[in-house]
């Protein structure tokens, strides 16, 4: 088999996951060209990444809660007032930053466990759940930024997390060499990983792909890794968002693909009955998934807040529909049991992206909301025809 | 001459690897009650489908013929047209909504644009009153017992002018009384000129109401019998019920030679609270190490709510009574449990709720049994992998690859992956639901060829199952359930067909 054949069988397997990749970098050269390059500059780039941030992160938790055939509408404003609560604790209360920070991951876990409490074992469908949980939320945050509207922030620990930059050590021809570095270590971390998992497959003695497309494919992540590294390290390098958000995806991928307790999400949202049957506790499930998007609501509300160096009263408007609408672009299907975390970070991506590159053209905002609409629907309808091809 | 009201010629109808219905021949005359009998999946209900619409024309071949003259029925409502109205088993009401309104459901009173509500009630009384239902019409349906709700469903027939009226198994859910009562309309409606045909397992029933009697056997008309010439009785049903040769798809094994029970249960009762009655009663079982024991009986009389019930009550029944596991008195209460003491259960319904039809095949064989893939929580994929194709193999699954999606394969292919996924657990007491439903006699005879081979490995196996000849051919001792209790224990040699069936329709 020739090398350009087997490229195309391998693309034809996976169309749904490369289709995303594909339309992304579709995107993205889209708007490099109309903008004559701006939009891929470097400071525009590490812009839209640390935009998309508190919405990826919700976006990763709900893709969990989708494919368990629920949903949450309470993270946006439990995002946002979770941020408040942040901001009280850091400013009113003069808490310090390294407790502020747990504390607020705890509620929000504790936040999520009420709301998977009532979905599982009281009963309550999960929209009408998460909807009172939202107004309950949005009637907190009012309260809390009750009296002038705006707490703002003035502890520079904690809104680096939400505008700061890894420190450089040094410059090498005006790049950032930490990042570099970082970069440099994750695509190390990639080859590593890949050779041992082929090495692996052929202790088993199964069929790997041909040593030239390996080593192809190998080249092509690298490539597009270091290229990006190279971008970011052109401005202020990588910043703590990006880092953050990283994170949360490595956790959650090998979590949901490498896990027992993956394994048994997908199996709930697959078959609930079959899955009970199974011997899988599926309300402990729920309850873990429910758990979790409330600690990424609180992240999320870290990220916001500290992005913005203040808790405002609008905060976490509208994120739980940018979430969901990021989930889907990336291939989550609420027929329950399939999605990807990493598709809500490439779905998270692809509306930021659009955001920004629309703003950078100058596009109004009627039009902007028109088009991601159109986005959202076309990848839906591109999903359901890629599967109804293969059932 | 007589006068057909109905005559089906010839009807074939096939599903995708089994002939379901081959060349029947069905002929109802005006104002009789005609039984169909007829063990599972012997073809009845297929029939009445095909009767109402259910299935269109072309995709069945032969001729309706209705009143003289060749239908071709595209959807149901041409069947309701011209009077034909068919009642399922599962009744299809809407609980919350009133008797009045369901009686006109889909065939709404109009006056203009809009529902005539005054009316529609006046009707809905009449109605009523013809079906011998002393109820308001405003009574909400979920308020009414299901002898009632049938009733109900016979008014609604009626409001639509029927002239052929299709009971499927209209008293398997009903106590005597309204059995009873059930029986006494049908037969005042005939003498009001309607046509009826009632499927059913009660021979009781049948004798003592039927005017003919169809027998079907394996999709074929085997015989009618004609109450006038006194051909309807018991014991001429039966044997034309079961009257098939066993063929010889029933590998030879030995009878375990050992007294090591494996598992028990004394006075075991289970109370499904929604249902609000027992599901199973009473019921003394025993199985021994190397045996397989058969749960013989019709749907619905307790079989699979006894699987159920000792494999980790997922239903949340009130379970009284004692099980022993292995000498020692236990109480499971999660599936989790059940699979820790190396009980499996491969269920009935294998899509809806045995496989993640959406994965792919070794997913699903390693969805009950994760550690042995990641006993560090860890899942080891490579070796999910190598799970999967020692299932694939040893149970003969035929499919492209292990990456095959679940619900893309045969029936019988989706059974072995079922299997696969429990003999992964490593049981020592198998409790398979209906093994080979819906599948080939090719992957039937793996399938059993399977069983003899687990049996000798030391398993133990609870066969539940509607088809008398696996029953049969492949037990050693044979439980007869009926109404959810243990009406008999069989042992190989005291076990045909006609002893079953004369236990299952006590």
């Amino acid at each position: 088999m020739n090398l350009l054949t087997e490229a195309r069988t391998i693309v034809k397997q996976n169309i749904r996951d490369y289709g995303m990749y594909i339309a992304l970098v579709v995107i993205l050269l889209t708007f490099a060209v109309l903008s004559d390059g701006l939009f891929l500059s470097s400071r525009n780039v590490s812009n839209m990444l640390d935009s998309a941030g508190y919405i990826a992160v919700l976006a990763v938790g709900m893709t969990l809660v989708i494919v368990i055939r629920h949903i949450d509408l309470s993270v946006g404003f439990a995002a946002g007032f979770l941020g408040a609560i942040a901001a009280l604790f850091l400013t009113n209360m003069g808490v310090s930053v390294w407790i502020t920070i747990p504390v607020v991951l705890i509620f929000g876990i504790m936040i999520g466990l009420f709301n998977g409490f009532l979905v599982a074992k009281i009963g309550i469908p999960s929209f009408v759940a998460t909807l009172a949980a939202m107004l309950i939320f949005r009637g907190a945050l009012l309260e809390a930024t009750g009296a002038s509207g705006t707490i703002v922030i003035n502890n520079d620990a904690f809104n680096a997390i939400g505008t700061g930059f890894i420190p450089s050590i040094a410059e090498v021809g005006g790049l950032h060499l930490l990042t570099l570095l970082v970069g440099l270590a994750g695509i190390l971390f990639y080859i590593y990983s890949e050779l041992t998992n082929r090495k692996d497959k052929q202790k088993y003695g199964f069929d790997v792909m041909s040593f030239p497309m390996f080593v192809a494919k190998l080249l092509f992540v690298s490539a597009i890794i270091g290229y990006v590294v190279w971008i970011l390290a052109g401005y202020n390098g990588l910043s703590w968002t990006v880092v953050i958000v990283l994170l949360v995806v490595v956790v959650y991928h090998f979590l949901s693909s490498k896990t027992v307790l993956g394994r048994h999400i997908y199996a709930v949202g697959s078959n609930p009955e079959a899955a009970h049957l199974s011997g899988i506790n599926v309300q402990k499930i729920t309850l873990f998934v429910f758990g979790s998007m409330g600690f990424l609501a609180a992240l999320s509300g870290i990220l916001f807040t500290a992005r913005l160096q203040s808790a405002t009263t609008t905060a976490g408007t509208l994120f739980e529909l940018d979430a969901i609408a990021a989930a889907y672009v990336g291939g989550v299907s609420s027929a329950g049991g399939v999605g990807k975390v990493t598709g809500a970070i490439v779905g998270a991506v692809v509306m930021a992206a659009l955001s920004n590159g629309m703003n950078l053209l100058g596009v109004g905002a009627s039009y902007q909301y028109m088009i991601r609409g159109g986005v959202l629907a076309a990848a839906v309808i591109f999903d359901v025809m890629t599967r109804r091809q293969r059932a | 001459m007589t006068e057909y009201i109905l005559e089906m010629r010839n009807i074939s109808k096939e599903f995708p690897g089994v002939k379901a219905l081959t060349d029947v021949n069905f002929q109802v005359e005006k104002g009789e009650i005609h039984c169909l009998v007829g063990e599972n999946g012997a073809g009845k209900s297929t029939l009445m489908k095909v009767l109402s619409g259910v299935y269109p024309y072309g995709t069945y071949t032969g001729d309706i013929v209705y009143n003289g003259n060749v239908q071709q029925f595209k959807e149901i409502n041409d069947s309701v047209a011209i009077g034909i109205g068919i009642i399922y088993q599962e009744l299809a009401l809407f609980p919350d909504l009133t008797v009045y309104e369901n009686i006109f459901a889909g065939n709404e009173v109009r006056k203009g644009p809009v529902i005539d509500w005054n009316k529609t009630i006046r009707q809905s009384s009449e109605l009523l009153q013809k079906v011998k239902l002393r109820v308001t019409p405003e009574t909400l349906i979920k308020d009414l017992g299901v002898g009632k709700q049938q009733l109900v469903e016979i008014a609604k027939a009626l409001s639509k002018d029927v002239q052929l009226l299709i009971l499927d198994e209209p008293t398997a859910a009903l106590n005597e009384d309204d059995s009873e009562n059930l029986l006494n309309l049908l037969k005042e409606l005939k003498a009001q000129g309607i046509s009826c045909i009632m499927i059913s397992h009660k021979l009781k029933e049948v004798i003592e109401i039927a005017d003919k009697a169809t027998v079907l056997r394996d999709g074929k008309t085997i015989c009618t019998l004609d109450a006038k010439k006194g051909e309807i009785t018991e014991t001429r049903i039966i044997k034309n019920m079961v009257g098939r040769e066993i063929e010889d798809i029933y590998p030879k094994r030995s009878h375990p030679e050992n007294d090591e029970v494996v598992l028990s249960l004394e006075n075991w009762t289970a109370y499904d609270a929604q249902l609000g009655r027992n599901v199973v009663k009473n019921a003394n079982i025993s199985l021994k190490k190397g045996e397989i024991i058969g749960i013989a009986g019709l749907m619905g009389s307790g079989r699979t709510e006894l699987a159920l019930s000792i494999f980790g009550n997922p239903k949340k029944y009130k379970v009284s009574g004692e099980m022993k596991l292995f000498g020692e008195s236990k109480t499971l209460k999660h599936t989790s449990e059940a699979i820790k003491e190396r009980i499996a259960y491969v269920t009935e319904d294998r899509k809806g709720d045995g496989l993640f039809l959406l994965q792919d095949i070794k997913s699903n064989i390693s969805a009950a049994h994760l550690k042995g893939i990641a006993p560090k929580g860890v899942l080891n994929l490579n070796e999910e992998v190598k799970v999967g194709a020692r299932y694939k193999d040893s149970l003969y699954i035929k499919a492209s690859s292990l990456e095959q999606v679940v619900g893309k394969l045969s029936g019988g292919n989706q059974q072995k992956v079922s299997l696969g996924k429990w003999l992964f657990t490593g049981p020592k007491i198998l409790i398979l639901d209906e093994p080979t439903r819906g599948i080939d006699v090719g992957a039937k005879f793996e399938i059993y060829t399977i069983m003899n081979q687990l049996i000798s490995e030391g398993l133990s196996i609870i066969m539940i199952s509607s088809e008398l000849g696996e029953v049969l051919g492949m037990s050693d001792r044979v439980y007869v359930m009926a109404e959810g209790e243990i009406k008999g224990e069989l042992t190989s040699e005291q076990a045909t067909q006609e002893a079953i069936m004369e236990l299952a329709t006590q």
